[in-house]
């Protein structure tokens, strides 16, 4: 099947099979950031933005992203530096794994809460595991991103 | 994951039927639960073009279509207003925003799983299922039917409950439910009470309970009404476990009822 859209801005054209997900599409176009960590669309590796809104590439077919906008991790080069910078201070990243799937979801939080609560903050990212961290050390370099957002410091 | 030979975008409720007729055709939701299996289907039958995506509030209720994802059950102001945050409530714990955004009401009606939170909501405010052919049906009814052919199209949730509250207990955060335990006021000011993942469908708790009544009279017709429920063990939790946590909860929900403010109709 032929379908056409717009990956990181450019326009893609592509044929593909009716069974194929979103996230093999994406890999196949070249955006390596976006991995698939379980068989259960439990762990919130493969989100990426459908629209802008966060999705999960796992679960969603290619042919349904026909006609609509996605955005992986290697179309937010700059944003995702900028946070990943306080990922890295905070030693939050250990294996690194979830971390694309992880900054694509806190990136998703930041553009919908601008000044998220802590329970907004665990709830919105409630379905991204991360089998090393522990999650405390994600959970400082959100607080420090977003107090330097505030300040006007990013 | 499902292999898939051919994907019919339907243009109409009648193709979509027609198309789902052949036993080797699916239905695709949001595709969360439906992954998991391994099925040969020949033809995936994509609903997405149907504009049966949107949340409209009529005279007499709320209409949700069947490709509603659950997040939008989650951030609709409107409903979530007229049922203090019932629906937020029951799908928040589910997963997470990336898989709500994805998981359909459809998907998750027609499942008809025994762990739903969206179920035991929905039973609690007197939900009907519209299905093509067939036409309405109540919710109640539609649990107990056999898995058949049809398209669900909306589900129906009238004004009747003014209030409504729901708890939940997992023994992890996003792990299926131990229990769902949601409480509803109707208009002459009884109660509607339900218990879902026992693990068995949702399912209500026969009490003749009212806003009105006293702790005692609650703490009684619990007891009673849930001794008469089946409840079973599976990995989650015992079913002597999950009854007193369906008393726990229940007691809860009852008791956010009355704190919450009533619906302004
Ligand atoms: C890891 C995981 C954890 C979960 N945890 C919870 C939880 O804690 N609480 C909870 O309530 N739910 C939970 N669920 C269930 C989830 O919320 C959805 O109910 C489920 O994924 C089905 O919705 P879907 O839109 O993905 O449907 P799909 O997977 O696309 O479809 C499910 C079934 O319904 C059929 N179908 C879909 N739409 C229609 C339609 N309109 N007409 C006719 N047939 C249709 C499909 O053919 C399929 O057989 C979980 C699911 C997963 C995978
Ligand atoms: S690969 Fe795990 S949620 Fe998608
Ligand atoms: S750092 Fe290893 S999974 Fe998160």
């Amino acid at each position: 099947m032929q379908i056409e859209l717009k990956l990181n801005g450019r326009v893609c054209k592509a044929d593909v099979s009716p069974d194929m997900r979103l996230l093999d599409f994406v890999r196949e176009q070249g955006c390596a950031s976006v991995k698939c960590g379980c068989d259960t669309s439990n762990c919130g590796l493969c989100t990426l933005w459908l629209d802008g809104k966060p999705v999960l590439s796992c679960s969603v077919l290619a042919v349904r992203a026909n006609g609509h906008e996605v955005t992986t991790l290697e179309g937010l080069q700059a944003d995702a530096a900028e946070f990943g910078a306080f990922l890295s201070d905070e030693g939050a990243e250990q294996c690194g794994y979830c971390s694309p799937g992880f900054i694509m979801n806190v990136l998703a939080m930041v553009k919908e809460l601008p000044d998220p609560t802590e329970e907004q903050i665990q709830h919105y990212l409630a379905g991204n595991l991360c089998r090393c961290s522990g999650y405390q050390g994600q959970l400082r370099a959100i607080r420090k991103y977003l107090l330097a957002k505030q300040e006007g410091k990013l | 994951m499902f292999r898939a030979k051919q994907y019919l975008l339907a243009q109409s409720l009648e193709e979509a039927y027609a198309a789902n007729q052949k036993r080797t055709a699916t239905v695709v939701g949001g595709m969360c639960w439906l992954k998991m299996s391994n099925r040969q289907i020949q033809t995936l039958i994509d609903l997405s073009a149907l504009g049966l995506d949107t949340i409209t509030r009529t005279d007499e209720g709320f209409s949700i279509g069947a490709m509603v994802t659950l997040r939008q059950l989650e951030t609709d102001a409107v409903l979530n207003e007229t049922f203090q945050n019932a629906f937020a409530d029951a799908v928040r714990p589910i997963v997470g925003v990336q898989f709500r955004n994805c998981a359909t009401i459809g998907g998750s009606v027609w499942g008809r799983f025994g762990f739903s939170d969206v179920i035991a909501v929905l039973l609690a405010l007197k939900a009907k299922v519209e299905l093509y052919p067939t036409g309405v049906v109540e919710l109640d009814d539609f649990l107990q039917m056999p898995y058949d052919n049809q398209i669900l199209v909306r589900i129906l949730v009238p004004f009747t409950a003014k209030k409504a509250a729901v708890q939940s207990h997992r023994n992890t955060a996003t792990d299926f439910p131990v229990l769902v335990a949601v409480a509803s006021e109707l208009a002459d000011g009884s109660l509607r009470l339900v218990a879902g993942a026992r693990p068995q469908k949702a399912a209500l708790v026969n009490t003749t309970l009212t806003a009105q009544s006293s702790a005692e009279e609650i703490e009684q017709q619990l007891e009673n009404g849930l001794q008469q429920m089946a409840f079973c063990s599976n990995m989650r939790g015992s079913a002597e476990y999950r009854r007193h946590l369906a008393k726990v909860l229940l007691k809860r929900a009852i008791a956010q009822l009355k704190e919450g403010t009533a619906n302004a109709d």
